[in-house]
């Protein structure tokens, strides 16, 4: 039985460490481990891809793929860490299109209004992520509701604001879609580091912080986790916070990949990150997951998409296995918290 | 000679129109065990919460060491070194033992690790949590990385106890820890109690296991319709006139108050 | 060969496809299998990205480009947004189709602007870019664009709309797209000119928005029949906002006394003509702007010819006034005609 301090946190998030009383069989490793199940299917659909066309396995596809990951592995990021709480988050969409949009109107004008403007977008997002965070945790009302409602006052309130594409000029805002070429070929952007890091950052917080283990804490039970003496509406208010941040980070990422945004713009990013998040392994009952799985859940979409485009086959077919993927993971994780009772 | 450590007066608690706690007392001294005991529903598990910061109370004041404190949450009650296991136990279930047992006051690595990074002392928690295991003479627990849904309720009810055990400074409080228990895993908390007690450490018990309560207890307090009854002594009454004066059969006794 | 080497590849997929979820609960061993790509002599691929894969209007567009390459021994990678208005996955499907080496992408953009370096950054790669239905913002990043004239499709259904009315003194309902999106601006302004109308003028009894979407069509029309009871004139955007205001107005039973014109030309709309649910409907040619589209795709990884776009910006793809009331100096096709040439299908 290993105890190394190393893999505690992940340990202690998602999985058992039990102790010799069963043999360790192959199926008990994917149980066991919340980031083994994405990444084998990652792995495999990359290996089906690669045999099926031509140019799947390409330096040039793979670094694409991590380029079409950043806003809504991103997004995707605040998702989880409010889908860990026991929460979900509707809005979150909405709330880096707003925050593209303010930070694209008020840096309209000048390219030395970019630093600033990205600032207020950052303000925005993080106080409309409080919003949520405090209705949720002071009031007491259900995630989906409120977030259902933020999401169409923000829709609404985005085209009241614009109902234009908004162009920023290139400079700061457009900073993270530079680049450069790793071994002489292979094209890494900076918004893919950041992305990247963003992951490693939150995974950190999650698995070796005292916040981390609380955040668990609250959506595996709340009463519980504020009986130990948690401050549960605090931990709470803190991941709602974050996660508006994370959705500013988002708008930046979406700036790096189009300078272009619109009140219209990624309609279908709060299911899109839903969808990442489970089938990156993580219980939508709350305090069970990882944000790396959630990371390669966003990429597993994208490779979906990308290889059945080499392939030349109907993109339907990607909606069809994302939602067998969607199923076959919320599957695994009923299963897995039917053998814990 | 003052010697109550934590007192309570005039306690009220509603629950819309339910009045749990109808304006109950309550003493605990130094170095007893009190043993609480009532009929279900008479009120015990609505006045210990008051106690520990779970619920604040409508009326009353609860006092520490002869001064009013305000819990506002459990929190609040254990940074006065009062720990609580409740009825309806507190954990998460996804999380290991040593997690458990630390949750809410981790602790972090030295140095600029732990201040900057905040990051965790795992190897120092599951070492302490281990340590704790052994000096409760708890046995039964095969690895301290377990996840406690992988737990036996007996196993879980001893991880509570050993969590208040190990962190309660003040007073701990345990609402019917034995209620899931069988005889031995019973007998295990029992000998717990008794070893918290005999370091110093006034325990308060809630249990319906009444040779357990006469075997352990110091004091019990009887409590009945949301209210102390009386405070009787295991050696001056029978099992069935505490029994008796607990479901109302029998009135409390003239000299209730025993010193 | 063609047809059956993508059916072939098709099913190979998705059987290995299907397998991942099993994989991902516990099999352990990796499936290997499935066909690799041929290698030699690969087809001219062309990528087509529509708005979204839903609307009928945009499924005619790629069965035609699929037909039409298929025609010309080449293959088509049909791609679409998620939703109307979503550029970032119309972005991610231009990328995939250029790292999937296709010769040319036929586009109908989500946003017009935004769009706009994703497409150029196409062309940077010698890869024929063109709009169809949709222009870029000042046709910037594209060789030639195929649409319809909307403002003449709008001007087509005042006109008519107009004369139907036979000199009475028009009262009438606006059921609009949704503000900022140039489609609807045309189509309203176009229609408004050939009512002979202007934006301030008082015969407008009240408009509304639809989205272009049948329910929202039906309560638009409800509530303006509750401002104005006078109503006798409909402009809608489009056929699925005309159907939804013609059930208002049959449960208002005022089916006989209101015109209502519409655009569009899909086989539900033109079928609504004949029922006399719309009185008029001005055609366009989905079918045609792909077929175009494709031609010059061929040509131009035949012989790197570009088609010459003409200096409205645009390759008018033409449309067509059908009705099955004719009506003087309005020359019109009727709704048998009419079901012949419509898209989608009728049901
Ligand atoms: N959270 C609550 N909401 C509503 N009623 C409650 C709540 N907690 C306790 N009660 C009610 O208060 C009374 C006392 O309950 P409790 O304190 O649990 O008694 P005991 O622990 O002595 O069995 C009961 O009638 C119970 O139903
Ligand atoms: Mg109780």
């Amino acid at each position: 039985m290993s105890e190394s301090v190393q893999t505690a946190g992940a340990k202690a998030a998602g999985v058992p460490d039990t102790s010799g009383t069963r043999a360790v069989t192959v199926v008990d490793r994917v149980f066991r481990n919340p980031v083994l199940g994405p990444l084998a299917a990652l792995v495999l659909a990359c290996v089906v891809f690669s045999l099926l066309t031509d140019n799947f396995f390409s330096v040039n596809n793979f670094s694409l793929i991590l380029q079409q990951s950043v806003v809504v592995g991103t997004l995707a990021l605040g998702q989880t860490i409010i889908i860990l709480t026991g929460g979900i988050d509707l809005a979150n969409g909405a709330i880096m299109v707003l925050g593209t949009l303010v930070i694209a109107k008020i840096a309209a004008d000048s390219l030395n209004l970019q630093l600033p403007a990205l600032f207020v977008g950052l303000l925005v997002c993080a106080a409309l992520g409080a919003v949520s965070g405090l209705i949720v945790s002071r009031l007491g009302l259900p995630p989906f509701i409120v977030t259902l409602g933020l999401l169409t006052i923000l829709q609404a309130a985005s085209r009241l604001y614009t109902k234009e594409t908004v162009v920023v000029e290139p400079g700061p805002l457009t900073f993270l879609s530079s680049g450069t070429y790793l071994f002489g070929y292979f094209r890494i952007t900076l918004g893919v580091v950041v992305v990247l890091l963003s992951v490693a950052v939150l995974h950190y917080a999650l698995t070796r912080t005292a916040w981390g283990r609380h955040v668990y804490a609250v959506g595996n039970n709340e009463l519980a986790a504020k009986r130990t003496g948690i401050n549960t509406k605090r931990v709470l208010m803190s991941v709602y916070v974050l996660a508006g941040v994370l959705y500013a980070l988002a708008a930046l990422q979406a700036f790096g990949r189009s300078p272009a945004t619109s009140p219209n713009a990624f309609p279908t990013a709060n299911l899109d990150t839903i969808t990442a998040v489970v089938i990156g392994g993580t219980s939508l009952f709350g305090g069970r997951g990882t944000v790396l799985g959630s990371y390669l859940g966003a990429l597993i979409v994208l490779v979906l998409q990308s290889g059945l485009t080499q392939a030349g086959i109907d993109p339907l077919y990607q909606n069809i296995v994302t939602g067998i993927l969607v199923i076959a993971a919320v599957a695994l994780d009923t299963v897995t918290r039917k053998k814990a009772r | 000679m003052n010697d109550i450590v934590l007192e309570a007066r005039g306690i009220v608690k509603r629950y819309g129109h339910v009045t749990a706690v109808a304006g109950a007392d309550f003493d605990l001294r130094a170095g007893e065990i009190l043993a609480v005991i009532g009929d279900n529903g008479a009120g015990k598990s609505s006045l210990i919460k008051v106690l520990s910061g779970d619920v604040v109370p409508d009326a009353g004041e609860v006092l520490l060491d002869g001064k009013p404190v305000h819990f506002k949450s459990p929190h609040d009650a254990q940074l006065a070194g009062i720990e609580t296991v409740y009825q309806d136990l507190a954990m998460a279930p996804a999380l290991d033992i040593a997690t458990n047992l630390f949750l809410g006051r981790e602790i972090r690595r030295k140095g600029p690790l732990g201040s900057v990074l905040r990051m965790l002392d795992v190897k120092e928690m599951r070492a302490q949590s281990r340590q704790q295991m052994d000096a409760l003479g708890i046995t039964t627990l095969q690895s301290i990385t377990q996840p406690v849904d992988s737990l036996s309720g007996g196993q879980r009810q001893t991880v509570a106890v050993a969590r208040a055990a190990a962190f309660g400074r003040r007073v701990v409080i345990m609402d019917e820890p034995t209620a899931a228990l069988g005889v031995r895993e019973s007998k295990g908390v029992l000998d717990l109690i008794r070893r918290i007690r005999d370091t110093g450490i006034p325990v308060v018990l809630i249990s319906h296991d009444m040779p357990a309560v006469f075997e352990v207890a110091d004091r019990i307090h009887i409590h009945r319709l949301g209210r102390r009854a009386c405070v009787v002594r295991p050696g001056d009454h029978e099992m069935n006139e505490v029994v008796g004066i607990m479901t109302g059969a029998l009135p409390p006794p003239a000299a209730a108050e025993a010193s | 060969m063609n047809v059956t080497k993508r059916t072939a590849r098709t099913l190979a997929a998705a059987a290995v496809l299907l397998a991942v979820p099993t994989a991902l609960a516990g099999c352990s061993d990796t499936q290997t299998g499935g066909t690799t790509g041929g290698g030699e002599g690969e087809a001219v691929k062309i990528g087509l990205v529509t708005k979204t894969d839903s609307n009928p209007y945009f499924v005619s567009m790629r069965d035609a480009a699929t037909a039409a390459a298929e025609a010309g021994g080449a293959e088509l990678v049909a791609r679409a947004g998620t939703a109307d208005g979503d550029n970032d996955s119309q972005v991610a499907a231009v990328e995939n189709l250029i790292a999937a080496g296709v010769k040319a992408i036929l586009i109908t953009p989500n946003d017009s602007t935004a769009i706009v370096p994703t497409l150029e950054a196409a062309q940077a790669q010698g890869i024929f870019v063109a709009a169809l239905d949709t222009p870029t913002d000042g046709n910037k990043g594209v060789d030639a664009t195929w649409a319809t004239d909307n403002t003449l499709a709008g001007e087509q259904q005042g006109a008519y709309v107009k004369a139907a009315l036979a000199g009475k003194p028009p009262v009438l309902a606006m059921l609009d797209l949704q503000p900022g999106v140039t489609v609807g601006d045309q189509r309203h302004a176009g229609f408004l000119k050939g009512m002979g109308l202007t934006d301030d003028s008082p015969e407008i009894a009240g408009r509304q928005d639809t989205n272009g979407d049948q329910a929202k069509g039906q309560t638009a029309m409800e509530n303006l029949l509750q401002t104005n009871g006078q109503i006798n004139a409909v402009y809608t955007i489009n056929e699925p906002a005309a159907i939804g205001a013609a059930t208002a107005l049959s449960n208002a039973g005022r089916t006989a006394d209101v015109v209502v014109g519409s655009i569009d030309g899909g086989c539900a709309g033109v079928t609504a003509v004949k029922n006399g649910q719309i009185a008029a409907t001005v055609m366009q040619f989905p079918s045609k702007m792909a077929e175009e589209g494709v031609k010059a795709a061929l040509a131009f990884a035949a012989d790197g010819t570009k088609p010459t776009v003409p200096a409205t910006g645009y390759i008018d793809t033409g449309v067509q006034l059908v009705t099955d009331k004719p009506l003087e100096g309005l020359p019109s096709e009727d709704t048998a005609w009419g079901l012949e040439n419509c898209w989608g299908s009728a049901s």
